[in-house]
């Protein structure tokens, strides 16, 4: 479905989401008119999405980054269903993942210090239903975040 | 850092889910004039508070059915042998996410590929190959959801 100019685009456009069309097309070697074209018709198809803002949660004064890393009571068949919906109502958690593996989910929780983080913790997050067991990453630095593809 | 008031916050949520947005469409949803959200939004870009911008993509359709999470331990320490792992990781086209964190692991990896034959491959010859590598848990991603964040 795709051919080379698309997987050029696209390339281009993983590697740097905010340029605008014209810049764009001038990367992947295309006339701005193909370019536009292309990424209508990727859109459509569904291959690309919303192009969303990437907000810097420490310029905001959110200073401590967790990961936490949950294994659920399986047990209990809305086990999954009722963490996330939980999950969802607390406001400091910015992402939620879930896996096949020794992990079932995953929640990246941001605070503002150790003493807010503390806080979250015990009040928002021991209480979400079903929990077995819990292990935390603390992040202490991203060195590479790309959506890149090696197309 | 950065204080915002209740339209800041507004700007950000809408930013955070449509970032084409104009200034125009933004100003008529949280009645402010025009030039009065690009002045907002141009203040956000400023601070460093919008970072950029990410493009969501449908990876199956582009042919990378399976994305890993890696937790990887470091067999042996040191400045240099970070440094050195750091290097020969972020070079990995495979690899979207390092980060150093704290705890069970000393790294967390995100790794894409075709479908599990390739992140075999990638496992393998890519991963286990890196310098200092240590233990190893590979965890598969079912789902992911982005949410707003603390805005309200």
């Amino acid at each position: 479905m795709l051919d080379d100019t698309d997987r050029r685009i696209l390339r281009q456009l993983l590697a740097e989401p905010s340029l605008g069309t014209a810049e764009l097309a001038a990367r992947a070697g295309v006339t701005a008119a193909t370019c536009w074209r292309r990424l209508e018709r990727l859109e459509a198809a569904g291959v690309i999405g919303a192009r969303a803002a990437v907000i810097d949660w420490r310029r905001l004064g959110y200073e401590v980054e967790v990961s936490l890393r949950f294994t659920l009571d399986k047990t209990d068949p809305r086990a999954f269903d009722d963490f996330l919906q939980g999950a969802r109502g607390v406001p400091e958690v910015v992402s939620i993942e879930t896996f096949l593996g020794r992990v079932d989910v995953r929640l990246t929780v941001i605070a503002r210090d150790m003493r807010q983080y503390q806080e979250i913790y015990r009040s928002r997050i021991l209480t979400l239903p079903h929990i077995a067991d819990i292990e935390a990453l603390m992040l202490v630095a991203t060195i590479k975040d790309e959506g890149a593809l090696p197309l | 850092m950065t204080d915002l008031d209740d339209t800041d916050r507004a700007l950000l949520r809408a930013l955070a889910a449509d970032a084409t947005e104009s200034a125009g469409a933004l100003g008529r949803r949280f009645g402010l004039s025009q030039p009065a959200a690009w002045r907002r939004v141009r203040r956000l870009e400023e601070a460093g508070v919008l970072a950029g911008r990410r493009v969501a993509v449908n990876r199956e359709a582009l042919g990378f059915g399976v994305t890993v999470f890696l937790g990887v331990k470091l067999a042996t320490k040191g400045r240099v042998s970070l440094e050195d792992f750091e290097q020969a990781v972020t070079a990995i086209p495979e690899v979207q996410l390092v980060q150093h964190v704290l705890g069970l692991f000393d790294y967390r990896l995100r790794v894409v590929a075709r479908d599990i034959a390739d992140f075999e491959r990638v496992l393998r010859r890519r991963i286990m190959t890196l310098p200092g590598v240590g233990q190893v848990e590979a965890n598969v991603l079912l789902s992911e959801e982005r949410r707003p964040g603390p805005l309200g």
